[in-house]
């Protein structure tokens, strides 16, 4: 089997037709990562024995005729989703002894459909970062190009993909950490409608943009995994309730793109590689109109002040007291301010600090509020442009992946979120699809393109996707 | 726009050495010099009307006591007995 191009759909068929078995596809897998994640590092930490301990109880569903969607199919899951019994650190050094006392529910619906997990993925701590360089444990690398960066928070999920290292991934979206990586290591990135996917079991990054979503080669396999995950959930409550009739995506053929907004900041190849896969959607008969989203230009600001407020709050609960690193101190005080500083990871001190100051007496008006009411304009925006398309397409980066180190000031890292971070705002679905390529450096280098749909349109998503891969 | 790094980190319960507050001071008023653009979006305050709300679950069917300690507090840092332990928290210091 070839494990750059072997996708679900394809072993889930050989798997059922007992062309292999599912210990075989796992030890092929663990055999990948054992000759290739050195260079790449995509994996913090690799569950061999349990794993094919999954795989020989997968095998035996196969055998009784119980194979469900994902049974057997070896997946890698971020770490920052909680699996009993298994550490889950956030890539931060302050859960570096962390052991998860449940299962996400994510995890749990995995576990019943009897998928293999591999191992644990790196990302950047506390999911704060655009590159997978924020880590507590050092940097994922492109496969592409192991100079450059796999983009992130994700980054350690979608690289394991791209290099044939799990055939499938979970990861978590909060202003582009699954679409963004997926379009640098050239897989299919999907980010559901907020409150689709339960997030029971993920570590809070910020709450009202936080989103756990799917990795895949293709956009089936992203597409077979957010069925396995998504529904109600009364262990969160912000989880919506089970949808109903899935929507008739044939019929949706019209696409806006926000022109005004793309100008600033695109390289220029960049650029022509949204353009020709947006002329092949057209030569597939969508129309394609211009849509105006006045507020996205506040997007970025709107962000990394709202998302700042939200870590800082929900940071505080590592305090060294209940678990995690605890630095002893005379004071309880002094407890809380040395295990965090030994804890925290330069960015996610940033944000704290940031997210602190915009939330402090006396400038929380300027700034948290007025950042929230503008993004009820962003939220606006897209529901009137959705009254005259059905999908609005964007870059999934202004940038083709950068050199490991190159953006060592934090705005400038921040600023690479433009085209990402709107949808979170406005709680609406994304999916990010390879489309083209870029040359740097002598490397042709994957350019993702970012679909965006209404809430719960994730089946327009998953068709314009699929007649992107066909064209 | 100068920030007191030292009165924020405090408030933050982060401890910051001399070396980070030199690094602090331009690097988060840099971060906030960055949304400062939101200044100048059309819109107040009172217009906001948050599409989000807290949800809060029924306090029901609870599950039997102790059986989910052990596990909790063997992720804790320091115990006595079957609690957690932490510094004095009330001192009559004056």
């Amino acid at each position: 089997m070839d494990l750059s191009k072997l996708t679900i759909a394809e072993a889930r068929r050989a798997l059922d037709a007992k062309e292999y078995s599912a210990l075989d596809l796992t030890n092929a897998h663990l055999d990948a990562i054992r000759e290739k994640d050195a260079d790449i590092h995509a994996y913090l930490e690799v569950w061999e024995e349990s794993a094919r301990a999954e795989a020989v109880a997968a095998d035996a569903m196969i055998a009784r005729g119980e194979a469900k969607a994902l049974t057997g199919i070896p997946l890698a899951i971020k770490d920052n989703m909680l699996i009993h019994g298994r550490k889950a650190t956030a890539a931060s050094k302050i859960l570096e002894k962390y052991v998860a006392s449940y299962d996400a529910t994510v995890i749990t619906k995995l576990k019943e459909q009897g998928a293999v997990f591999l191992g644990r993925t790196n990302m950047d701590e506390f999911a704060l970062g655009s590159s997978t360089e924020n880590s507590a444990y050092g940097p994922t690398k492109n496969p592409h190009d192991t100079s450059r960066v796999p983009g992130g928070t994700s980054g350690g999920s979608t690289a394991a993909v791209a290099a044939g290292m799990a055939l499938g991934a979970l990861g978590s979206d909060t202003g582009g950490s699954l679409r963004q990586p997926a379009a640098f290591c050239g897989v299919v990135g999907f980010k559901p409608t907020y409150g689709e996917v339960s997030r029971f079991g993920l570590i809070a990054a910020a709450s009202s943009l936080d989103q756990i979503g799917t990795v895949g080669k293709t956009v089936e396999d992203a597409h077979t995994l957010f069925d396995a995950i998504r529904g109600h959930d009364t262990k969160d409550s912000t989880s919506l309730p089970n949808a109903s009739t899935p929507l008739e995506a044939e019929t949706r053929r019209r696409i806006g793109i926000p022109r005004q907004f793309l100008k600033e900041g695109m390289e220029p190849d960049m650029l022509a590689a949204f353009e020709s896969t947006v002329a092949s959607l057209e030569k597939a008969g969508y129309t394609i109109v211009d849509v105006e989203l006045p507020a996205l230009e506040y997007s970025l600001a709107v962000y990394y002040i709202i998302n700042p407020a939200e870590v800082s709050t929900n940071l505080a609960r590592f305090d060294g007291i209940r678990y995690g690193l605890s630095v002893p101190a005379d004071t309880i005080g002094d407890t809380y301010s040395k295990s965090r500083a030994a804890g925290f990871g330069p960015e996610t001190r940033r944000r704290i600090l940031v997210g602190t100051f915009v939330l402090s007496s006396g400038y929380a008006d300027a700034y948290y509020r007025k950042a929230k009411a503008v993004r009820e304009l962003i939220r606006n925006d897209f529901a009137k442009a959705f009254e005259s398309v059905d999908a609005i397409v964007m870059p999934a980066s202004p940038t083709a992946p950068w050199k490991i180190g190159e953006k060592a000031d934090p705005v400038s890292l921040y600023a690479a979120d433009i085209f990402t971070v709107p949808v979170n705002l406005a709680g609406v679905p994304a999916i990010s699809v390879p489309s083209g390529t870029v040359i740097r450096d002598g490397k042709e280098l994957p350019v993702g393109f970012q679909i965006i749909a209404p809430h719960r349109a994730e089946d327009t998503l998953f068709k314009i996707g699929s007649d992107i891969e066909r064209a | 726009m100068t920030v007191d790094i030292r009165s924020l980190a405090k408030l933050a319960r982060l401890d910051v050495t001399d070396e980070e507050v030199a690094k602090l001071e331009a690097e988060i008023p840099s971060i906030l010099d960055f949304v400062e653009t939101i200044k100048n979006a059309p819109t107040s305050l009172s217009i906001a009307t948050p599409a989000l709300r807290n949800v809060m679950r029924p306090d029901e069917n609870p599950h039997e006591s102790g059986t989910y300690t052990k596990e909790l507090l063997d992720a804790a840092p320091a115990k006595t007995g079957d609690r957690i332990a932490v510094k004095q928290v009330i001192s009559r210091k004056k």
